[in-house]
């Protein structure tokens, strides 16, 4: 018998490091004129990626994501990243 | 015999061929190596060409650094042999953190196909050593994601250790900063091109695999394929690299 294990869902927010330089929200910003929208500022575009990650217990599959996210959905000298559970 | 330089074949790779070909012109005996196996095939040097490996998702070059060749690219640099990244090569390599910084996307957020002109550093490195004199070089970049950045300290770092191979250059000569004519993605400092601590990995964005012949319209790449051709001879045959020193932990990885 193997440990029941189970699933949990989790998502990773990946954003760019304040201080870099973040082309795609500078061109987000600037077309905001264009929709007659004004008083917006300090766009930021980032990337957001959900999964299920199976393990004994909700801790476990945490530090699993951390890890995956530190490795490899974000690169640490150019980007930050936030994990979210999800219900 | 012709010494034998192994090129790192991903999934989207696709200046291969221009390697193959730049390699035969500089007198090497090109050797394809195929990123599922980690087995180098006994090459003296290696290329990592440009293309856009496994599709350039998540970031260009992550993907590709979990692959099983680049295990085997990471002892070979750990041992310190003679490996060059192209353009993607060279995202690949800052990926695996085998070279320092991060290539973000161009400062103007397009795709950047055109010519640029390069001032080589230090010519007495493994990828400058057969470039001769230092005067600007013209040749290809093609990139969306080419934008070289690290922190202030690791740049001042770089440009105390020597890391600085090429810089992109204006018209006039002088060193392309952001903002500049001569810069094509707004890479800081104008850094087209680094080398590790120990000076045996090397990567840069433009392509001199495509600047080799007069029939491509430049021959100024040359030099620096026939660089990492030399480096690999003398690396297969006494076992050393001049130009290098032994290897230190990595810079620049907070």
């Amino acid at each position: 018998m193997s440990d029941p294990v189970s699933a949990f869902r989790f998502a990773v927010n990946v954003t760019p490091k304040p201080g870099i330089l973040d082309p795609q929200g500078r061109a987000v910003e600037k077309s905001l004129p264009h929709l007659g929208i004004s008083g917006v500022s300090k766009v930021r575009v980032g990337r957001r990626v959900e999964l299920t990650v199976e393990a004994a217990d909700a801790a476990a599959a945490r530090a699993v994501v951390d890890h995956l996210a530190g490795e490899l959905l974000s690169n640490p000298l150019m980007e930050l990243f936030e994990v979210e559970a999800l219900g | 015999m012709s010494v034998r330089i192994g090129i790192v074949l991903f999934p989207g790779s696709n200046r291969d061929i221009d390697a193959v070909n730049a390699l035969r012109v500089a007198g090497a005996e090109p050797e394809i190596l195929w990123h599922e196996s980690a087995d180098l095939a006994g090459v003296a040097g290696i290329l990592l060409p440009g293309g856009f490996a496994y599709g350039d998702y998540l970031r260009a070059g992550v993907i590709a650094r979990f692959s099983p060749v680049m295990r085997a690219v990471a002892d070979f640099a750990a041992a310190g042999g003679p490996v060059l990244g192209i353009c993607n090569g060279f995202q690949v390599l800052a990926e695996a953190r085998l070279l320092p910084g991060a290539l973000l996307r161009n400062r103007g957020l397009r795709f950047v196909c055109r010519e640029v002109t390069l001032l080589p550093e230090h010519l007495d490195s493994p990828f400058t050593r057969e470039i001769g004199e230092r005067r600007g070089l013209r040749m290809p970049v093609a990139h969306g994601e080419g934008c070289y950045y690290a922190d202030d300290a690791t740049l001042d770092e770089l440009e105390r250790d020597g890391g600085v191979l090429w810089r992109y250059a204006n018209p006039d000569g002088s060193v392309a900063l952001p903002d500049d004519p001569g810069n094509p993605n707004g890479s800081l400092r104008g850094i087209a091109g680094v080398r590790n601590v120990a000076g045996n990995v090397a990567g840069l964005m433009p392509h001199p695999e495509t600047a080799v012949e007069a029939i491509l319209g430049s021959e100024d790449g040359l030099g620096i394929i026939r660089s990492l051709v030399v480096s690999a001879a003398e690396w297969s045959s006494t076992g050393t690299l001049t130009g290098t020193r032994p290897a230190t932990p990595a810079r620049g990885a907070a």
